[in-house]
Formats: C-alpha cells, sequence, structure tokens
C-alpha cells in the first residue's frame, strides 16, 4: 500500500496570505492513501526539509506530496530531500498553490477550494508513481567539429587542448572560412590572416585534431555521447600523401578561366588549385566540373608534370566513420545573394561590387596586391559609396532581421579607403547605424570624425551607369532632398543569410532552425550553444550572424560544454523516457513516424503461440536518443507505449481526482498500488 | 487585457451567481506551464476555474485524456502548449493541433459541443496571455453550461 505524506508550505505569507494552508493540509488528511500531513512556513529551508525526512522515517512514507511553488522552481530539491531518507526521487510530486494559485488570485475561499483540488491531483498521481533510476550512457570520448571557420577551428583547438580527440570536417578545400578572405578586421584594423593563420597552422599541427577538408557530413547516427558521423571524403584527385605543395600543376594547368571563389570573383584560378597560398592543408583539389581531363578525355597536363606522381584521376569519394560522442555545428554563413536587387545591377555594372569583393580589393594578398581600384578599367575610385542594409532589415526580400556586422564592416571599409587610396571620397548611405560592441561607437566616430566619411541616411533606390560613373539615387530621409551622387565605384553591404545547405544539414543531424535558415539554440537566453538534440552545440554564424570576436566566444562556450560533458565516464539522463511492453506492441511502428529523434528502434522477440515459437519485430525505445516528448505515446493504437513519470494511468488518476469523484477515505481506494 | 485581468481579481466568489465550470487544463512544460508561472510571478490575476496537469508536451496528451475528463465531470477542457514552431520536442503541437481537430470533429458528429475542448499557444514568455486564455475559455465554457455526459 501507498503511504503518502503531504506538506503544505506557508511560502511565508506568499502562500498563506491567500490559502488557508491549515485547512488544505486537513482537507488532504482525509484523502486515501495520505497517512500524514502537515504544513510549516518554508518547506525549502532546512528545517522544513528535516520535517520531511522525519515524516519519512516516522509515518514509513512511500510516497511525498509537496505543495507549495512551481516545480520548475523546486522539484529538484525537495526530489533530493527524499533521496537522502532513502525514497527514491521520483516518489515525490509537487502541487504547484503558488504561481498557480496563491499568487493568481486574490478570495481566500476559491484559492483554498482551489489548492485542496490541486494537492488532490497530486496525491492521485503520487500514488500511482513508480521509482526510477536515472538512466548511465557510456560516452565516447571524441569530438566532431563541423565547419572549419574561425568558430570551428576555435572550439576544436579548445576542445583539443583539453586532452579530447576532435575531428574536424570542413567542405571546401580548406580550413579559414570567411575570415581568411578578409582584409583587416574592425575595429582594431589587425590583420586577418595575421590572426587566423597561425591558428589554422595550430589546428593542422595539433596531436589531437585530425582535419576532413574537402569533406562533408554523410549521415550521422546515434545519440548523446555514442554518435556514428559517416563522412564523406570528396575525391580530391590529388594523393595528400604524396604531393608537396609545390605548385607546378596549377600553373601548368591550360584551364586558367575560372572565377577563383577565394577572390570572390576578382580573378581567376586554374582548374586544379589550392585556393590560396595559405590553404591547410596545402594540396590542390581538381575541380572535376572545369577540368579539361574530366570533362573531355584529353590534357592530363598536370599528371605529366608532377614531380611526385601525386595525381590521381581515378580518385573517388570515399566514407569513413568516426565514433564521436559530441558534435559541434560551425557551418558559418553565406552572403545575400545581390543578383535578386535588379535596381543596383550588380553582376551588370562592373563597378558595383560586394563588401567581400572590396575586402579582396583592399587586402595585400588579394589580386591587386591592396591598391583599390575600379573594376572596369583598374583606375583609382575617386568618390565611393558605400550602401548599408543590403538584403537587411527588408521585408521585401523576406529578410527583416539585422545582420549585426555590415554596419561595423562599412565603416571599416570607409576608413580602409582612405587610408589605402589617398584623397578618395567614402559616401555612406545607411539607415541606422548599428555599433554595439566592445570599441565599436569610438570605430565608428573615427570613421567620421577622423576619416572623413560622409553618412547620409536614406535607402538608395537605384544604380545605373552614367558617363563610365556609377550613378546613386536616393533620398537623403533626414533631410528630405532627392540625392543623386556621381560615383566612381559602389560598395554593397549586403547582409547575411544562412550557409548554403542547412536546413539538409539540419535534417541530418536532427536539430532545428529558424525561418530564414539559422540553427535553433535550446534557449534564447540561458542555452545559447545547446541544441534541442542533446550532444549537438553551436558555435559561430549558423546560429545567428555575429562578428568575429562573439564567434569565437560561442565556439569557446560550445568547446567548454563538450569538456563538461565528457569529464566523467558516463552521462546520466533524467529517467523520464518512453517504454515499450513488448507483449501488448504489435510492431506498427506508428510511434516512429512521429518520433521527432529516431528514438524507436526494432528488436526482435520470440514468443510462443499455441506452442509454436513466433518471432515478431517490435518497437524498443533507445535510451540515449529518446528525450521524454510523448508524442509517441498518444499516437500508439494498441497503448503500447508510455511515458515513464507521465503515465496514462498516472495523468487518468489526476483526471479522477480533480473532478472530486474520489474525495473522501471512505470511497474505493484510487490506487492499485501495493 | 486589463479588463479580463480586473473583472477577474474583483470578481470575488461571493459575487458570482450560478453555474461555475469545471476546466481541466494539459499544459506543456516547455511554454504554457511556464507561461503560467509567469502570470504567477507577475501576479496577474485570473479565474480559479481550470486546473492544470503538467505534460511534456502537447504532443503527448492523449485524445483518451479529454474524453477522460469529460467523462469524469469536467465541462471543459484546455490543451495548451508551445507556438507552432516554438515545441520543444519541434513537432509535438502539430500533432496535438492535428489530434485535437479531428476530435472536435468527432464531438460534433457525437452531439457534443466542439467547444468543449480548447486549444491554445502560450509561452514561456506571456504571462498575461495566460491569464487572457484562462479567462477567455472559462467564459466560453460557462457559456456552453454544464456537460451533461457522452
Ligand atoms: C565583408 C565582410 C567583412 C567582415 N569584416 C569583419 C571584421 O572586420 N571584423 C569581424 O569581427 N567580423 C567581420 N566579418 C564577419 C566574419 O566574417 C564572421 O564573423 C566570421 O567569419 C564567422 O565565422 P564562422 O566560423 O562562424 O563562419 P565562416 O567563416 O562562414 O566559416 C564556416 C565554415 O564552415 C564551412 N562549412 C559550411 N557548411 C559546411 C558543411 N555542411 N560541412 C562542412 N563545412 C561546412 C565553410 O566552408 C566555412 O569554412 C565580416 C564579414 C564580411 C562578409
Ligand atoms: S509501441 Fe505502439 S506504435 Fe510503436 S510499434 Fe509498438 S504498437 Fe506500434
Ligand atoms: S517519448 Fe518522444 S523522443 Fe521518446 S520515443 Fe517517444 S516520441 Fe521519441
Ligand atoms: S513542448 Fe510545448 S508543445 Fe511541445
Amino acid at each position: 500500500m501507498a503511504r503518502i505524506g503531504v506538506f503544505v508550505c506557508w511560502c511565508g505569507s506568499n502562500i498563506a496570505g491567500t490559502v488557508d494552508v491549515k485547512k488544505v493540509a486537513e482537507e488532504v488528511s482525509k484523502l486515501p492513501y495520505v497517512v500524514y500531513s502537515t504544513d510549516y512556513k518554508y518547506m525549502c529551508s532546512d528545517p522544513g526539509q528535516n520535517m520531511i525526512k522525519e515524516a519519512i522515517k516516522e509515518h514509513r512514507l512511500t510516497g511525498v506530496v509537496v505543495s507549495a511553488c512551481s516545480p520548475r522552481m523546486h522539484e529538484v530539491t525537495f526530489r533530493r530531500t527524499v533521496q537522502e531518507e532513502g525514497v527514491n526521487p521520483y516518489m515525490m510530486e509537487m502541487a504547484n498553490i503558488r504561481e498557480h494559485c496563491s499568487w493568481v488570485h486574490d478570495d481566500m475561499e476559491e484559492a483554498t477550494e482551489k489548492a485542496i483540488e490541486l494537492v488532490r491531483m497530486a496525491v492521485a498521481k503520487a500514488v500511482e508513481l513508480e521509482p526510477m533510476e536515472k538512466i548511465e550512457v557510456p560516452v565516447t570520448k571524441r569530438a566532431l567539429v563541423i565547419g572549419g571557420g574561425i568558430a570551428g577551428i576555435q572550439a576544436a583547438l579548445d576542445i583539443a587542448d583539453g586532452g579530447v580527440e576532435v575531428i574536424l570536417v570542413e567542405k571546401s578545400p580548406s580550413i579559414g572560412g570567411k575570415m581568411s578572405q578578409l582584409d583587416e578586421t574592425f575595429p582594431t584594423l589587425d590583420c586577418s590572416q595575421c590572426i587566423l593563420t597561425p591558428k589554422m597552422v595550430d589546428a593542422a599541427q595539433h596531436p589531437n585534431i585530425k582535419i576532413y577538408s574537402y569533406a562533408e557530413l554523410e549521415e550521422l547516427d546515434g545519440f548523446i555521447g555514442n554518435f556514428q558521423a559517416r563522412i564523406r571524403q570528396k575525391a580530391r584527385s590529388v594523393d595528400m600523401e604524396l604531393c608537396n605543395g609545390c605548385g607546378d600543376c596549377w600553373n601548368k594547368c591550360p584551364q586558367k578561366k575560372i572565377p577563383s571563389e577565394f577572390e570572390a570573383g576578382m580573378s581567376d584560378r586554374a582548374a586544379i588549385y589550392v585556393p590560396f597560398p595559405q590553404a591547410i592543408p596545402n594540396t590542390p583539389v581538381i575541380d572535376r566540373e572545369n577540368c579539361i581531363y574530366f570533362q573531355s578525355g584529353k590534357c592530363g597536363v598536370c599528371a605529366k608534370i608532377c614531380p611526385t606522381g601525386a595525381i590521381s584521376y581515378d580518385q573517388s569519394d570515399e566514407f569513413i566513420t568516426e565514433e564521436v560522442g559530441a558534435v559541434v555545428v560551425a557551418t558559418g554563413y553565406d552572403l545575400f545573394n545581390t543578383d535578386v536587387i535588379g535596381e543596383y545591377g550588380y553582376g551588370e555594372i562592373p563597378d558595383v561590387i560586394s563588401g567581400l569583393q572590396f575586402e579582396r580589393l583592399s587586402s595585400a594578398s588579394g589580386p591587386t596586391e591592396g591598391k583599390i581600384v575600379r573594376p572596369s578599367d583598374g583606375k583609382k575610385p575617386e568618390e565611393v559609396a558605400f550602401i548599408c542594409c543590403v538584403g537587411s532589415r527588408d521585408d521585401k526580400y523576406g529578410r527583416p532581421y539585422c545582420s549585426r556586422i555590415c554596419c561595423m564592416y562599412t565603416a571599416k571599409h570607409a576608413i580602409l579607403l582612405h587610408h589605402k587610396s589617398h584623397g578618395s571620397q567614402a559616401y555612406v548611405f545607411y539607415i541606422d547605424v548599428r555599433a554595439g560592441g566592445k570599441g565599436y561607437e569610438e570605430f565608428l566616430r573615427r570613421a567620421t570624425e577622423e576619416e572623413g566619411a560622409i553618412y547620409m541616411r536614406g535607402r538608395v533606390s537605384r544604380l545605373y551607369r552614367d558617363n563610365g560613373k556609377v550613378v546613386v539615387k536616393g533620398a537623403d530621409t533626414l533631410s528630405g532632398a532627392q540625392i543623386e551622387l556621381h560615383c566612381d565605384m559602389v560598395v554593397l553591404a549586403n547582409g547575411i543569410t544562412a550557409s548554403p545547405g542547412a536546413e539538409e544539414l539540419a535534417r541530418k543531424l536532427s536539430i532545428s532552425y529558424d525561418e530564414y535558415g539559422f540553427y535553433s539554440e535550446a534557449h534564447p537566453k540561458l542555452r545559447p550553444v545547446e541544441t534541442n538534440t542533446a550532444g549537438i552545440y553551436l558555435a559561430g554564424c549558423c546560429q545567428a550572424p555575429k562578428d568575429i570576436p562573439d564567434s569565437v566566444s560561442q565556439a569557446s562556450a560550445a568547446a567548454s560544454k563538450v569538456l563538461a560533458l565528457f569529464s566523467g565516464d558516463f552521462l546520466t539522463r533524467e529517467p523520464n523516457i518512453a517504454e515499450v511492453n513488448p507483449f501488448t506492441c504489435t510492431g506498427c511502428f506508428t510511434c516512429r513516424e512521429v518520433c521527432p529523434y529516431d528514438a524507436i528502434d526494432e528488436e526482435e522477440v520470440t514468443v510462443h503461440i499455441d506452442g509454436k515459437k513466433v518471432t515478431r519485430t517490435i518497437a524498443r525505445v533507445n535510451l540515449g536518443k529518446c528525450q521524454g516528448c510523448g508524442i509517441c505515446c498518444a499516437v500508439c493504437r494498441s497503448n503500447a507505449i508510455n511515458l515513464k513519470g507521465t503515465k496514462d494511468l498516472q495523468i487518468f488518476r489526476q483526471i479522477k481526482a480533480f473532478t472530486g469523484s474520489e474525495k473522501e477515505k471512505s470511497d474505493e481506494p484510487v490506487g492499485s498500488k501495493k | 487585457m486589463a479588463d479580463a485581468e480586473t473583472t477577474a481579481k474583483t470578481k470575488k466568489k461571493a459575487d458570482r451567481t450560478g453555474f461555475e465550470p469545471h476546466i481541466i487544463g494539459f499544459l506543456c512544460n516547455w511554454c504554457t506551464y511556464a507561461g503560467a508561472d509567469l502570470a504567477g510571478t507577475s501576479r496577474i490575476g485570473y479565474p480559479t476555474n481550470i486546473k492544470a496537469v503538467r505534460v511534456p508536451c502537447s504532443g503527448r496528451v492523449d485524445a483518451m485524456y479529454v474524453i477522460n475528463a469529460l467523462k469524469n465531470g469536467a465541462d471543459g477542457v484546455l490543451v495548451s502548449g508551445c507556438h507552432p514552431g516554438d515545441c520543444h520536442y519541434n513537432q509535438g503541437n502539430y500533432y496535438a493541433r492535428r489530434r485535437f481537430m479531428i476530435l472536435r470533429e468527432i464531438f460534433s458528429a457525437m452531439g457534443i459541443n466542439p467547444e468543449r475542448l480548447q486549444m491554445s499557444w502560450c509561452s514561456a514568455a506571456e504571462g498575461a496571455k495566460w491569464a487572457q486564455i484562462v479567462a477567455q475559455v472559462t467564459e466560453k465554457i460557462r457559456e456552453l453550461g454544464p456537460f451533461e455526459g457522452i
């Protein structure tokens, strides 16, 4: 027989001011199975908790109902209390008579009546509670980092420094991400390459880091602590072991007219290439779509010329499976495609360029060796217009959000123009300037006050060519004047969008994303680097647009989460997960269809029917994957799957108790518990 | 909002006449239950008629719970979860929405007023909205009168 003790808390006057706690304690003492009930000023205090412990001893309680604040506040506290007295922690149930009662009602009689009902429901559930044990799952102490931009590199380095092996998977031929393409960086103007390349080298040389570049995640199986990552190593067509990076191949390759991705199309590369001289690894890949040999079977120059015989045309994609315990997703971002804004003529007017192209123009390692010139004629631009919020904060393009970095990189561009192209004038068209980071406002002031940039508030309506110039038409919304500015070059501060393939990757990982394709954190404030799938963390711009300092901070935070996860040999998880009754499960697998976490496995069972052995396939819940949502339970046609801690019977008891159909002790006992 | 709030706060049991509905609310732990907690912390008053049962997700709520509640003397049932797209378990509330739309149709066919089953979305940040939901749902069920049985 269940023996329940009920403890009604006053919470000072928070509860006792509105609820007649004495009456509650007295009324519920009449309920079936309640062998003890009392009230006290502060149940969560030391004396309060001791009262519970004493009562457990004295009245041999098997279950406890604490009628106090929200379980979201103190469930953990009281579970620990009963556990300390040898009662299973999951035999404690709370009735929320503060947040859901005393704080929202002010008529004492009504509030007391409701409190009694709430406690009655909690008692009914408590009678049906079952002891549960936390689930222990072993942990594979290796991490997978997806994406090798600054965020991925930082996360990999931090985890590796913590003594854990890291698999870093990067889609493109080299790690480095967007930061490798930048010139100097706001707000300090330190050179991006100079601070990034040493980190890239550290990652490559770290004994705990294994880099797969030109590779992608094909599939992720398993669950927290126990993932299996299937990685597709795309065929480089070059043997990594043999290649020494001499560069003969790309110098001699006859196919040289392919717009370079790294140079944002500002110069060309060969069909066999490393994206940039500091690339890691420094082994080229053959871009098969543009390679003459792969397209027509002729050529073969690189194979003939390679001094080490590293070219391997018949390489094919390889698949590798790596066991890992945690995943950090750091797949970064893409830039808003300005082609869709017809009025700006991007792609048609050669002197209208993107922010990233400006970075390449300004970079000493770029196609012009850092000379800022017009793409159309190579001349120095005297007047340059910068347009902010291109594709950001614009419902027309389905992007109401602020891209966060464009205001700052535009200010940086204006400064760089002033530094590198003496006498040139920068005009900045903005909507609002957002300079919220450390040192940002000062940086912006420097652009306008010291470096002579002229800021004008307004959206540009049209760009067109006239006599070798680009005409900027728009309105200055502060003065109301119409503006027509004849410039030599226009730089569009295109906004940030989710990285290509973000949604597909999210599906492979079972993580959620917002309507723009950015990955969703588990809680916007309190769990900013976790996803809703246990064991998968986020870093950098894949979660939302951010600058380098924020990307790095989030990466280090994700790394510390991974290291904390790996600090024990086992993971303990809450036991409230689904459970299949093998006798009633028919093997229809409706549950598998609805489970958001792919947590339903198959199990073969042998049963005897009429003396014959029959093997059946039924459902089994995967302890690691199940998150305890209970969606499966509501769809199972044979009622064969139930959620521990929220079982059907427990709910039915609550429903019955609520309507008061079992108020008095004289009633039939409600519980089936012995 | 202010109206519902003040009426709820000032309307003492003694002033009320007639039928007080019994309503059971199945509240998802991550959004509505937390939203109801917030109504408490912010001391936003509402009627006492709804008693909450905490479930992990609105998708956990079996159609049988609703039927069982009505069968056992509830006059109305409220299922409330996270806003579409915000379910802690990604899509639980979509399943709930579909399930209860169908159940409401079945109710109609059986001659039970489908309004006995109410659904709402309320986030953890919407304490005031929770108070409003309770006031509205209570009013709705009060209008329908006592449930006479299935
Ligand atoms: C024009 C411009 C100027 C900027 N200037 C500054 C500045 O001065 N200061 C500053 O702080 N910030 C600046 N930024 C912002 C900065 O670029 C970002 O904050 C930073 O690059 C974010 O790093 P990340 O690692 O999150 O993303 P990324 O740099 O985008 O790296 C993501 C990596 O993941 C890889 N990847 C993508 N998908 C997959 C996949 N499915 N599988 C495997 N790998 C994948 C990509 O190839 C890439 O290497 C600027 C941005 C722009 C556009
Ligand atoms: S648990 Fe239920 S839904 Fe899942 S396979 Fe078994 S019978 Fe089907
Ligand atoms: S409770 Fe949720 S996560 Fe667990 S098996 Fe059922 S549907 Fe999947
Ligand atoms: S968790 Fe709130 S509806 Fe699913």
